[in-house]
């Protein structure tokens, strides 16, 4: 019986929601935003399951006394003493406000610094591991923009920061963009269709 | 119906006749598509994989299920249900992380749905399912401790990224195991195409259901994908065309 309930009521739903889309004025608008918001209770509902899974995954590490437990313990005791900062205060208040921007913002923020270190580290490995015309293509634009973007001390290279960069930029980059959009965009369309038509099912089940 | 709307319904009603019509053409519509190396690598990496007794990892990114970049999500999890059923023999089940919890759920379903067809249901754990973490950069630091831990062999990074997944890459090509990445965005493609062994661009994301032989279905999907692509070619330069015609008028 689940096996063709499941892919009945996602079928239906996704319909009706696909429906309220295109014909926007109408009562199949109004089940649409009620289904989508639906989902947003739902998805909303399953961050707890989500936390909980983190929580039995570190749990199992911690009492497996696996190779880095220390840094699962860590995180067990950040999550629990958050958690019950956010039962006793609200989250705009100070204390919550604070964790966010003392400890999560910080972490985040490195991390994306860390990041522009592995990217130089990556292109240079680039070079070695597929050094084709594309490659260079690739990392010789990347350079140039680059160049381009610089904030120069005294002066700006002639030709490319005005006139080769915006280029590069505005057409070659943009034309580019569009086109593999273009290609995102079918493909979404084609994923979602095979969703509906009940032939891939992401909810599982046969 | 506004013009946009119009267009759009026109466009789903097309891909849908197509589908169909193909589909019900069966064996005289044969899959002759260009080779990407990427998905040949990846199932031989699957069966290394097996062979060693080493993990096989899907890392299905971090974009909320409820929202508009689903799609991309959907193609690992329908990729993660055909190759767990393949690698559920191996010593280390497969195991996955995802960036939101929704996904997180949807992913266990899947692997639980693989083992039974692989009539290996007291295989499955719930836990090889996981949330890494609920903020893109959260998620990848969770996970960068995960590649490094779980003896992983071979990566296949599919699914809602943003510049995060260069920190996953980086990290897994560290460990010198395979890596297929693609995403939706256009940084996370730019950082995967730098970083990754095995990069796929734009709509080569979403024809990996066909290139990993999921079903007749999916190479359907990819024809009429590639037709679809061929009409908006023609009504991008068939614009062009008028525009300079009544230029030149």
């Amino acid at each position: 019986m689940k096996r063709y309930l499941s892919p009945a009521i996602a079928i239906g739903v996704g319909l009706l929601v696909l429906l309220g889309y295109f014909f926007d004025n109408g009562s199949l608008a109004a089940v649409r935003i009620n289904f989508v918001q639906w989902a947003v209770l739902l998805s909303a509902g399953s961050i707890l399951v989500g936390v909980l899974n983190l929580l039995l995954v570190h749990t199992n590490k911690v009492i497996a006394k696996g190779k880095d437990r220390f840094y699962s313990f860590l995180l067990l005791a950040a999550l629990l003493l958050t958690l019950t900062f956010g039962f006793l205060y609200k989250p705009s208040d100070p204390v919550m406000v604070n964790i966010f921007n003392a400890v999560i913002l910080p972490v985040e923020t490195s991390l994306m610094a860390v990041m522009a270190i592995t990217l130089i580290y990556a292109a240079i490995r680039l070079l070695r591991r597929r050094a084709d015309l594309m490659t260079f293509i690739f990392l010789a634009t990347a350079v140039f923009v680059m160049i381009g973007a610089a904030p120069w001390p005294f002066f700006q290279i002639p030709l490319v920061a005005d006139l080769f960069r915006p280029k590069i930029i505005n057409i070659l980059s943009t034309s580019g963009a569009r086109g593999i959009l273009i290609g995102v965009g079918l493909g979404t369309l084609l994923t979602s269709l095979r969703v509906l038509m009940g032939i891939d099912r992401p909810y599982g089940g046969k | 119906m506004s013009l946009t709307s119009l267009v759009g319904i026109t466009l789903v009603v097309l891909s849908v006749v197509l589908l169909i019509g193909l589909f019900l053409l069966k064996d005289r519509v044969k899959a002759s598509f260009r080779s990407i190396p990427a998905f040949t690598n990846f199932t031989k990496s699957i069966g290394t994989a097996v062979e060693q007794g080493t993990r096989v990892h899907f890392s299905l990114g971090s974009a909320d299920v409820s929202r508009e970049r689903t799609a991309a999500s959907f193609v690992g999890l329908s990729a993660l249900r055909q190759i767990a059923e393949l690698a559920a023999a191996s010593d280390k089940p497969p195991v996955t992380t995802s960036g939101d919890a929704v996904l997180a759920v949807l992913s266990q379903d899947n692997l639980q749905t693989a083992y039974h067809a692989a009539g290996m249901d007291e295989h499955y754990q719930a836990d090889t399912g996981r949330v890494t973490g609920l903020t893109p950069f959260s998620y990848a630091a969770g996970t960068l401790s995960m590649i490094a831990d779980e003896d992983v062999s071979s990566s296949f990074l599919a699914g809602g990224f943003g510049a995060e997944i260069g920190l996953l890459t980086e990290a897994i090509e560290r460990q010198d195991t395979f890596t297929l990445a693609a995403a939706d965005s256009l940084p996370a493609q730019a950082l995967v195409y730098a970083s990754a062994k095995e990069p796929l661009i734009g709509e080569e994301l979403f024809a990996t259901g066909a290139y990993l032989e999921t079903g007749r279905a999916h190479m359907v999907s990819l024809y009429v994908q590639d037709a679809l692509r061929w009409i908006i070619v023609l009504v991008l330069l068939g614009g062009a065309a008028m525009k300079l015609l009544a230029g030149l008028v």
